[in-house]
C-alpha cells in the first residue's frame, strides 16, 4: 500500500507493521467483519418473518396449517444446524440448478445424476461458471441468509407462539365483549403486548445467531474466523511477510469483536424491553 | 439507496450473464490454498504457488479460461462432484479410494515420500506415540493403521502447531511440504525416522463424467512434460528439485 513496502525485509518494526496490516489479504480480513455484520442484520428481519409465519400457522384455526406450523417449529429445531448447512442448502442449490436445467436446456439428453456426479448443462449453472468470484460469494451469502433464517425462524416461531399464549386471556375476552373482530383483537390487544414476553427469547436467539456465523464457511463464504485462522497460521519465507504462529493474537481480536457485539446487543435489548414494558401488567411495566 | 443501486447492479450483471451465455469455456479450479509451496493464498489474497502457475499454463494450453476457488480440504471432493468447481488441483495424491469417487489426470508431480517431523532432539515413538496428520490424507490413513495414536487436523498448518505445542509427538506429511517448514523453524523442528513410501503421484481431480476436460488436461500435461516446462516449474518451486519424465 505504501511505497516503502516494496522490500519488507529491510523495514523497521513500525513500518513493517504498517505494511503488514495493509496487505490485500488483511483487507479481506477487515471486509469479512462487514460480511458477518451484513449477514446478521439481513438475517434478523427474515428470521422474524419466518418466526411470525410459523407462530401464526400454529395458532391458525385451519387444522392442516396448524400441523404445518407445529411440524416446522418442532422438526427444524430438532435437526443439528450443521446438517442443514451441509445437506438442505446443497439440496436447495442443486434444486435451483435442476429447475434451470429443465427450463434452459430442454434438448439435453444426458442424465443429471451420473454416479456421484451432479451434472447440469453449462447455462443452468447457478451462478454461471464464467461469473466472477464475487458473484459466487454473493450467491453463497444469500443461501446462508436463507439457511440461517429457516433454522432460527423455527426457534423464533416457538418463542413468538409462547409469547402470544402468555398475553392474559381475560383481556382478549374483554376485547371480544366490546365487539372487536378477531383481526382487530390481534392488532390492538395481542400484538402490542406479546413483545414483552417474546423479547428474552428473541435476544437469546440473536446471541446464538452471532455465535453461529462461522458456519458461513461451509457455504464457501469466508468469514472472520476463516481469515483469522488463515492469517494467523505460521508463514514461511514463501510469503512476503513471514511470521510464526499468530493465531492467538488474531483470535483475541475476534474475542474483542464478539464481546463488543454482544455487549452492544445487550444494551439495545435492555432499552427495547423497557420500551415494550411501558404500561404493561408485568413487573417491568410497574416502574 | 446506495445499497439498492448495488443490488440492481448485481441483478443487471446476473441478467447479462444469463443472456450472453458462455462464450469461451470457463473452468473453475478448486484448490485448498493452505499447502505451500503447492498452493497457498499470498499476501495479496490471491491463490499462488506451484499449482497456480501450473494450472494457469495448463488452461492456456488446453484453451480454457480459468478462475481460482479455494475450498477447505475436508469437503474438497464432495464440492467437486456437486459441481461447485470443475477440478481439484491441490497436491492430491492419486489413490484407489479417491479414484472410486472422482477421476484423476496423469500425475504432474512424482510420488513424494512422506516424512515424520518432531521437535529437534526429541525421540518420539513413531509406532506407538501420538502422531498428527491432516484429515482425509494418505498420511492420516497410514498413521491410523500403524499402531500410533492419530490426531487429525483440518489444515496442514495446524498439524505443525500441534507438534510445536507438544500436543502431538510428531507429524506425518509430504516431504515436499515439510522441507520448507523445517527450514523456517530455525532448528526447532527436525526430520525423524525413515521416509514412508505411500500414495501415487499428484494428479488433478476431475468429475468422472467430465471426460473431455480430463482428456484435454492430460494432453496439456503431456506437452508440458515433453518440452521441459513442467520440470522447470518443479525446480523453481521445490528448491531446484530435478524431475525427469
Amino acid at each position: 500500500m505504501f511505497e516503502y513496502c516494496a522490500d519488507p525485509g529491510s523495514l523497521d518494526s513500525l513500518q513493517w507493521w504498517s505494511c503488514y496490516l495493509t496487505t490485500g489479504k488483511q483487507f479481506m480480513f477487515y471486509e469479512s467483519f462487514g460480511t458477518v455484520l451484513a449477514l446478521l442484520f439481513l438475517t434478523a428481519p427474515v428470521i422474524l418473518l419466518f418466526g411470525f409465519g410459523g407462530a401464526m400457522a400454529r395458532r391458525s384455526r385451519v387444522l392442516p396449517l396448524r400441523w404445518f406450523g407445529l411440524a416446522y417449529s418442532s422438526m427444524v429445531r430438532g435437526v443439528p444446524d450443521i446438517i442443514f448447512f451441509m445437506f438442505a442448502l446443497i439440496a436447495l442449490d442443486q434444486g435451483i440448478e435442476y429447475i434451470r436445467h429443465i427450463t434452459l436446456c430442454p434438448d439435453w439428453t444426458e442424465p443429471v445424476r451420473q454416479g456421484n456426479d451432479f451434472v447440469v448443462c453449462p447455462q443452468a449453472k447457478m451462478p454461471l461458471s464464467s461469473a466472477p468470484q464475487w458473484v459466487h460469494q454473493v450467491y453463497g451469502f444469500f443461501l446462508a441468509v436463507i439457511g440461517f433464517a429457516f433454522v432460527f425462524g423455527a426457534f423464533a416461531a416457538n418463542t413468538l407462539y409462547g409469547a402470544f399464549q402468555a398475553v392474559p386471556h381475560a383481556q382478549l375476552e374483554t376485547a371480544a365483549a366490546f365487539g372487536m373482530s378477531r383481526a382487530k383483537m390481534f392488532r390492538r390487544i395481542l400484538l402490542p403486548q406479546m413483545w414483552v414476553y417474546a423479547l428474552p427469547g428473541l435476544s437469546n436467539l440473536w446471541m446464538i445467531l452471532i455465535k453461529a456465523t462461522p458456519l458461513l464457511f461451509l457455504l464457501g463464504v469466508q468469514d472472520i474466523v476463516y481469515w483469522a485462522k488463515e492469517l494467523g497460521g505460521a508463514k514461511t519465507a514463501r510469503f512476503t511477510y513471514p511470521h510464526g504462529d499468530w493465531r492467538l493474537g488474531y483470535f483475541l481480536v475476534l474475542l474483542v469483536f464478539y464481546l463488543a457485539l454482544t455487549w452492544l446487543s445487550e444494551r439495545v435489548f435492555d432499552r427495547l424491553t423497557k420500551r415494550v414494558s411501558r404500561g404493561q401488567a408485568t413487573m417491568g411495566g410497574t416502574t | 439507496m446506495k445499497f439498492l443501486v448495488k443490488i440492481a447492479g448485481i441483478a443487471a450483471v446476473a441478467v447479462a450473464f444469463a443472456v450472453t451465455g458462455v462464450s469461451a469455456k470457463t473452468i473453475r479450479m478448486g484448490t485448498e490454498g493452505a499447502y505451500p509451496p503447492f498452493n497457498f493464498v499470498n499476501d495479496n489474497g490471491q491463490v499462488d504457488g506451484f499449482e497456480r502457475e501450473l494450472g494457469d499454463e495448463l488452461c492456456k494450453r488446453a484453451g480454457y479460461t480459468c478462475t481460482w476457488v479455494t475450498n477447505d480440504w475436508d469437503s474438497i471432493i464432495p464440492n467437486l462432484v456437486s459441481g461447485n468447481y470443475d477440478t481439484i488441483i491441490a497436491g492430491m495424491s492419486i489413490t484407489p479410494e479417491r479414484d472410486k469417487v472422482i477421476d484423476f489426470t496423469q500425475e504432474y508431480f512424482p510420488p513424494d515420500p512422506s516424512s515424520y517431523v518432531a521437535l529437534a532432539g526429541s525421540n518420539p515413538n513413531l509406532k506407538g506415540g501420538v502422531i498428527a496428520a491432516q484429515t482425509n490424507t494418505i498420511q492420516a490413513n497410514y498413521v491410523a493403521s500403524s499402531g500410533a495414536k492419530l490426531v487429525e487436523f483440518a489444515t496442514a498448518d495446524e498439524t505443525i502447531a500441534a507438534v510445536k505445542s507438544g500436543e502431538a509427538d510428531a507429524v506425518l506429511a509430504d516431504t515436499a511440504y515439510l522441507k520448507d517448514i523445517v527450514k523456517a523453524s530455525n532448528g526447532e523442528l527436525a526430520f525423524v525416522g525413515d521416509k514412508i513410501y505411500i500414495g501415487g503421484g499428484v494428479g488433478m481431480g476431475v468429475r468422472e463424467s467430465d471426460t473431455e476436460l480430463k482428456d484435454k488436461m492430460n494432453a496439456a500435461i503431456s506437452s508440458m512434460k515433453k518440452d521441459g516446462s513442467l520440470s522447470a516449474l518443479i525446480a523453481k518451486w521445490f528448491n531446484g528439485r530435478k524431475v525427469t519424465w
